[in-house]
């Protein structure tokens, strides 16, 4: 009689335990401390969560943080877009170097941007209030827009660029199109993560940001505000909303990118 | 791809490719300029003085420790959690990888606040930890458990994808061959990862020692024994000692570089191995 | 050693890879496993090897039910399609790595083991490229080395899965008689899978057509030629 040798009809061995590791450490460090938020926001009641999660300081600040995030991704959108085309489609000198320097904000600490920033912008006035919060993420996103469009401007075939050529498109017709649909969902993409990260950002942006509340406090900061007055239950509860809308948008990313695959497989 | 390239005439070329550039010159290289320039704008001697001083001092070897604990664990993880997700077929594989790449999407703070809620005074732990006088929060494992949280996924999802493309051909190969699963993996899986895995482990370092909002919720930011060197950073410059902050984010900030030129390196070699081997 | 397989079947989710196969092969016999893609030949020959689990059926090597047992207990040699050769060892070391992993109890010395690597390289006529690496060798050389490598450990059995596929054909012809003349040399039982016709009716001995899952017919290539069992078999060979 046959008796398997290990799981899965491969005799491999090692599952349990990759698997096994893998699922405690992820249930340790990342799972239940995670859940921890979504209990302590609840526990001092509905009312109590609604109070912290959707006072109109609150309201302030996810308009802030979110609003800025918004507008970084699309600025990133656009400028990733440019460097993609560029990396792809054309040799130049230097182009190792610009594709080496996209990856810079990975590996930047964000407070070393934050007060770079601080350096380069905080004594012209010409930065108004405005800007000051959506300029930096914005450039601390770039390498994920250029990255996410890439590939997908990579295989983007020229046989279809020829054919649309040939069959008498202008050279703009033929970007906006034929290439540029097939790129969106990869535009899209870049943006829902832009929008993640930079909704999250903190240390490049307390720096230079005026940290009022009501009117430049952004949201995480506010956590911390709320977390050093002993309000354990209200920062849980805002770090609830921003979680949610975290997840809102990861699961947004999922359908795109299988609308992405659907497209290009 | 070239001959792409060759369909736009050469005016509109140059300019996109001046335009791209001048977009990375300014949101990149400038405010790394800005660092480099105003940490050193006072001397050599200033810096000096700013990078040996006890309390900055104390934060590198804060972020040394930090990062040494860090990426070993995240490491040993992400190694495990490729080998199960590349090498075997089970279902729910899509969810596992979600819910590895969590980290990614939470917000700095929040991956500090959640520890803060289970270990802080009135966390959930809080009493238990008080009555047996451990200090998570506010000490060392705080701040490790919080870059723990931040680095989770590096490693693994550079893994993760790499492996699978790899296939099981090689590791069945040296099992037919009389190899124990250990020494498959020691002689055969791990030479084939290991450009991948150097990748991943220099991305989850970089990250570590430069994580600020995580750690910075766990901190308590006393000088000289739970700041690291990104929340020096911040302590000195709220401190308004602009050249001594702007030292150590010098450090950093080279940290950054020697990083990206690791990486490209990598990257160069890595192409190399891979097209050359299968 | 004879190779028994009795009433073994195998699915992949819900797709029936094997039905009820049984089959019985003898010692030194060259035996084809033919068949479209998809008719279960490689899951056979990998079940064959353990490196799947029949989920019915047992699988017997002379007198020993094996149907439980690893691959590395086996007394096998497997080649694979695309060669699996290790690219960061050297020839000689992906040769010698069967032998490299055993327990020291058992494991034979340095000298012997290099020893055995060269007349291995010998075997398949490929003296003194025991320093290259497999990126360095062309396609055909890569197929040695991987011969060589599964039978570093005097396996009983050699199987090998389409080890011809990816070569051209003046290759695939002088590799062809080289592994029939090590067969015979070395008095093995040896199983391939192949999809081409000409090559399995070439080299072996017996041909085992499947087709979905079942064994059309077991026959020697003229038997086969002369006697279809079925229409398919008589389809397939025209």
């Amino acid at each position: 009689m046959a008796s398997a040798p290990a799981s899965r009809s491969t005799p491999l061995p090692g599952f349990g335990l990759s698997l096994g590791v893998t699922v405690l450490w992820l249930s340790l460090i990342v799972l239940i401390p995670l859940s921890a938020v979504f209990v302590r926001s609840g526990s001092e009641g509905w009312h109590n969560f609604w109070a912290a999660a959707g006072s109109s300081r609150a309201l302030a600040a996810y308009r802030l943080s979110f609003g800025a995030a918004a507008l970084a991704a699309l600025i990133n959108c656009i400028f990733g877009l440019l460097v993609a085309w560029v990396l792809v489609r054309y040799r130049f000198a230097g182009r190792r170097l610009l594709s080496a320097l996209i990856d810079l904000p990975f590996a930047l600490p964000t407070a070393v941007a934050g007060i770079a920033l601080t350096a380069l912008y905080a004594d012209t006035g010409i930065i108004g209030r405005i800007l000051e919060p959506a300029g930096f993420p914005v450039a601390y996103k770039p390498a994920g827009v250029v990255r996410t469009v890439e590939p997908v401007l990579a295989e983007a075939s020229s046989e279809v660029e020829e054919a649309a050529l040939t069959l008498g498109a202008t050279r703009l017709q033929t970007f906006s199109r034929v290439i540029l649909p097939t790129i969106v969902p990869a535009l899209a993409t870049g943006f829902a993560l832009a929008f993640a990260r930079g909704a999250g950002e903190y240390g490049s942006v307390i720096f230079i940001a005026g940290n009022v509340p009501f009117k430049s406090e952004i949201a995480p900061l506010l956590i911390i505000t709320q977390l050093e007055e002993y309000s354990y239950a209200g920062a849980a509860a805002i770090a609830c909303v921003m979680l949610l809308i975290s997840f809102a948008v990861l699961l947004l990313l999922n359908l795109l990118q299988h609308w992405q695959q659907r497209r290009v497989g | 791809m070239t001959a792409a390239g060759l369909r736009e005439p050469p005016a509109a070329k140059a300019l996109l490719i001046l335009a791209a550039l001048a977009y990375v010159a300014l949101m990149l290289l400038l405010p790394l300029g800005a660092v480099m320039y105003e940490a050193l704008r006072k001397g050599w001697g200033l810096w000096h003085a700013a990078v040996t001083e006890p309390d900055a001092l104390a934060s590198i070897k804060l972020t040394l420790i930090v990062a040494a604990i860090t990426v070993p664990l995240n490491t040993v993880f992400g190694i495990a959690a490729a080998w199960a997700i590349a090498k075997f077929d089970f279902p729910g594989k899509a969810a596992l990888i979600a819910l590895i790449e969590l980290p990614f999407s939470v917000s700095p703070v929040v991956s500090g606040l959640v520890f803060v809620l289970l270990f802080g005074a009135q966390g959930w732990l809080g009493p238990w930890l008080d009555a047996h006088d451990i200090h998570i929060i506010f000490a060392l494992p705080g701040l490790v458990l919080a870059t723990v949280f931040v680095t989770f996924p590096f490693v693994a999802r550079q893994l993760i994808p790499l492996m699978s493309a790899q296939g099981r051909a090689d590791e069945e190969a040296a099992l037919t061959l009389g190899a124990s699963g250990w020494q498959t993996f020691w002689r055969v899986t791990l030479p084939n990862i290991r450009f991948g895995l150097l990748y991943g482990v220099l991305l989850c370092n970089a990250r570590a020692m430069g994580e600020f909002g995580a750690v910075s919720v766990v901190s308590g930011h006393i000088r000289g024994q739970t700041n690291t060197m990104p929340l020096q950073v911040e302590a000195l410059y709220n401190d308004y000692d602009f050249v001594a902050a702007f030292a150590v984010a010098s450090l950093l900030a080279l940290l950054a570089l020697v990083t990206l030129a690791l990486k490209s390196a990598l990257e160069w070699r890595y192409r190399h191995e891979l097209s050359a081997v299968h | 050693m004879s190779i028994r397989v009795e009433h073994v079947s195998k699915s992949f989710s819900a797709y029936p890879a094997l039905r009820d196969v049984s089959l019985t092969m003898n010692d030194r016999e060259f035996v084809a496993l033919l068949g479209p893609s998809g008719s279960g030949k490689t899951t056979l020959l990998r079940i064959l090897a353990g490196l799947e689990a029949p989920e019915s059926g047992s699988v017997w090597f002379g007198k020993r039910d094996v149907t439980g047992d690893k691959p590395a207990s086996r007394g096998i040699g497997f080649v694979f399609q695309h060669y699996a050769l290790f690219g960061h060892m050297t020839v000689a070391e992906n040769i010698a790595f069967g032998l490299d992993v055993m327990r020291r109890s058992a494991r034979p010395s340095k000298r012997d083991i290099a020893a055995r690597v060269e007349q291995l390289l010998e075997l398949v006529q490929l003296p003194g490229l025991g320093k290259r690496y497999p990126s360095q060798l062309s396609g055909g050389q890569r197929q040695r080395v991987a011969l060589a490598r599964a039978l570093a450990r005097e396996p009983r059995i050699l199987l090998l899965d389409e080890p011809f596929g990816a070569l051209d054909a003046k290759v695939r012809r002088e590799l062809r008689v080289a592994l029939r003349q090590i067969h015979d040399e070395l008095g093995l039982t040896s199983i391939f899978v192949t999809h081409d016709q000409e090559e399995a009716f070439a080299l072996a001995d017996r041909v085992a057509l499947l087709n979905q899952g079942r064994i059309e017919q077991f026959a020697a290539p003229a038997e086969m030629q002369s006697g279809p069992a079925s229409a398919f078999v008589r389809e397939f060979l025209d």
